[in-house]
């Protein structure tokens, strides 16, 4: 299938320093959160993003404000590259008022309705009617928004995968799949799960434009869903992109993955999504090395800075809880 | 007033919120064209057209969720699922998505989301088109559950659902979409949590709901005759309950039978009757009475399904029951 386009079409240094910040974002996000959680400031759920950095950033680059995006329990990269306030995240994971849920959530619910994020997901497969649907409604209104749902290769053996995405192609929906195959559901690899590991192929049997991708390559991922985009827009919706990826660990911060082969995690720690980013913004601009040391500063400070505010902000309400009780 | 059927009353609701309001749009199996199982949706396809009345396949789990998705971007689906049985496919749209979203986004996301669907026996459509669900989505917290008894209550409930901001289990009943009923004209808007009183009496409160309440009503009329004076009150919602109007009755009938058609294990009279233990225990003279259907799966056989679910001799026999027990005398130490 379709990897990346000619180089003629060499996106801008604007576009491949955004691809490059929201991956490196995503990377330090993750990785000083899991910190966070070894020093006990986070409690419960934690699935990481390592690995997947480039499906997030490539797909969200390739949006327009006014679209929609449904996510995963593996959501911060999501929210991330959407532009999410790193503030309210990491309050969020400190289970402050603040947070974009005022604690109430967590990390396995991050929403932001006005934005267009409708949330990050605690069941398997549950984003991808629900993104279905806003794409629907956007249908009923005549809005020209485009709907994405982020989903798995573990949520591909659901009942709503081919429900949903079903719908979706009955009704021309400006709809957008991307089955983010990272090879294990929780610790059941692919091979286990399913005879067909080509998942786009799921697409192809009810009629949906279906495309696989290197989801470690942020930029195929940005002009495979700049395409799709395109085909949404031009009535030929939905369109299912199948992104193959490996996570850097377990499946969540307290599982270690041991059975995820090492030659496999070595095959694709050489792709590092992060790594291919940066590498892009220098091969095909001239951003000096200092520039990009200056960056991930930038963020790295950005992330300090999200950490003193959430430590900082108020505990919620149990008064506030209560009335909110009485009301539910 | 004008004398409608419990279905036109319906699809009058649907129709005057449609014309109101462009972000209402429905969807289901067989209700554009055909016009619904029960003829509710008629019309409506010619009406506002295939963007808003749409023909769905028989994937309630994925309809039930595309609905509750377009709910939290902003629209007003209304999704009709065929038979409330047929809901279970969609239970994690509804009872993960739909009634939590609202807490997990901290009060920030709404979902203005409607299922309607019908339950209940008598039809001779045998174990897995006969149900009464209502107690499982009573237990969800986040969901609103609607039971309509009348024509007048229907129309009512579904306009005020539509113009409110929570998941709603529209429960209608497969026995009253041809009864007939008084709805006022004009402007026709019932609240949630506001119950009725649909008998007013004296000698005893029976509360009921759904087509229990013409069953009840039936029985009423027949113990009119031999002096007994019986309050039927309709709660209309059981979420949000309308609890004061249920104990100011019991407090002043003292007396007091629940009649659910649902089996009776885990059920909502049951709560109700725990509800009226609390609060109204010192007004009562006799305990609280249930009259539920059987922890069996509705059969098919016509005698064995009508002694599935409360008839209406096993309701009389009941609130007779209810005023034959008289207050314990406290003997004098």
């Amino acid at each position: 299938m379709g990897d990346a386009k000619p180089a003629a079409n060499a996106p801008s240094r604007a576009i491949l320093e955004k691809i490059f910040r929201t991956a490196y974002k995503i990377r330090v996000f993750e990785t000083e959160g899991i910190k966070l959680y070894r020093q006990g400031l986070i409690r419960g759920y934690f699935h990481p993003y390592l690995g997947q950095e480039g499906i997030a950033t490539g797909v969200c680059a390739a949006l327009k404000e006014g679209d929609y995006i449904a996510s995963t329990h593996r959501g911060h990269g999501h929210c991330i590259a959407w532009g999410a306030d790193v503030n309210k995240m990491v309050a969020e994971l400190l289970q402050k008022e603040t947070g974009y849920c005022k604690g109430y959530g967590g990390s396995m619910h991050i929403a932001d309705i006005k934005t267009g994020n409708l949330g990050a997901n605690g069941i398997v497969g549950a984003g991808i009617p629900l993104g279905v649907g806003a794409a629907l409604a956007n249908q009923v209104r005549g809005s020209d928004a485009v709907t994405v749902t982020f989903t798995s290769d573990g949520a591909s053996n659901n009942g709503t995968f081919m429900e949903s995405l079903n719908l979706a192609a009955i009704w021309d929906l400006k709809f957008i799949l991307v089955v983010e195959n990272n090879q294990y559901a929780v610790s059941t690899k692919i091979e286990e799960s399913t005879r067909e590991t080509d998942l786009y192929k799921r697409g192809l049997a009810i009629g949906v434009e279906s495309h696989q991708v290197d989801g470690n390559d942020p930029l195929a991922v940005y002009r495979m869903t700049q395409d799709a985009v395109e085909t949404c827009c031009n009535g030929k919706g939905p369109v299912l992109i199948e992104a193959v990826t490996f996570r850097h660990m377990g499946h969540h911060v307290n599982d270690p993955g041991k059975y995820m082969p090492e030659d496999k995690l070595a095959f694709y720690k050489e792709r590092d999504p992060v790594d291919r980013a940066r590498s892009a913004l220098k091969e095909m601009t001239t951003i000096a090395n200092a520039e990009i040391t200056a960056i991930e500063a930038e963020i790295a400070a950005e992330f300090a800075s999200a950490v003193e505010f959430a430590v900082a902000s108020p505990e919620v309400s149990a008064e506030s809880f209560a009335a909110f009780a009485a009301n539910y | 007033m004008r004398e409608l059927m419990y279905r036109e009353a319906l699809r009058e609701a649907l129709d005057e919120e449609m014309a109101r309001e462009p972000s209402v749009f429905i969807i289901g199996e067989g209700i554009a064209e055909r016009g619904g199982s029960y003829k509710v949706t008629e019309g409506l396809l010619a009406k506002y057209g295939p963007g808003r009345v749409r023909d769905t396949p028989i994937a309630e789990a994925g309809m039930i969720g595309v609905g509750v998705g377009a709910a939290i971007a902003g629209a007003r689906p209304v999704v009709e699922i065929l038979y409330v049985d047929f809901a279970m496919l969609g239970m994690d749209m509804i009872v993960n998505q739909a009634a939590k979203f609202r807490l997990m986004t901290g009060g920030e996301g709404r979902v203005p989301f409607i299922m309607r669907t019908q339950g209940g026996a008598g039809g001779g459509v045998a174990a897995q088109h006969s149900q009464s669900l209502e107690a499982l989505f009573y237990h969800i917290p986040g969901l609103r559950v609607v039971m309509p008894s009348s024509p007048a209550d229907a129309k009512g409930l579904l306009k005020y659902a539509l113009r409110q901001d929570d998941p709603v289990m529209f429960l209608e009943h497969k026995h009253l979409y041809m009864t007939k009923g008084m709805v006022p004209d004009g402007e026709h808007i019932v609240e949630f949590g506001k119950g009725d009183i649909k008998r007013a009496g004296s000698d005893v409160t029976v509360i009921a709901w759904s087509n229990m309440i013409p069953r009840t009503l039936e029985a009423a009329e027949e113990l009119a005759a031999e002096g007994i004076s019986v309050e039927v009150i309709d709660p209309r919602t059981l979420v949000p309950l309308d609890r004061e109007m249920i104990l100011r009755s019991v407090a002043k009938t003292r007396r007091c039978v629940i009649v659910q058609e649902a089996n009776r294990r885990g059920g909502v009279a049951s709560d109700i009757s725990s509800i009226i233990m609390e609060e109204a225990f010192w007004h009562l003279d006799a305990p609280v009475g249930i009259v539920a259907g059987l922890d069996v799966p509705i059969p098919f056989n016509l005698a064995l399904e009508q002694a599935s679910v409360p008839q209406k001799p096993g309701i009389k026999a009941a609130i007779r029951h209810a005023l034959h027990l008289k207050p314990v005398a406290l003997a004098a130490e």
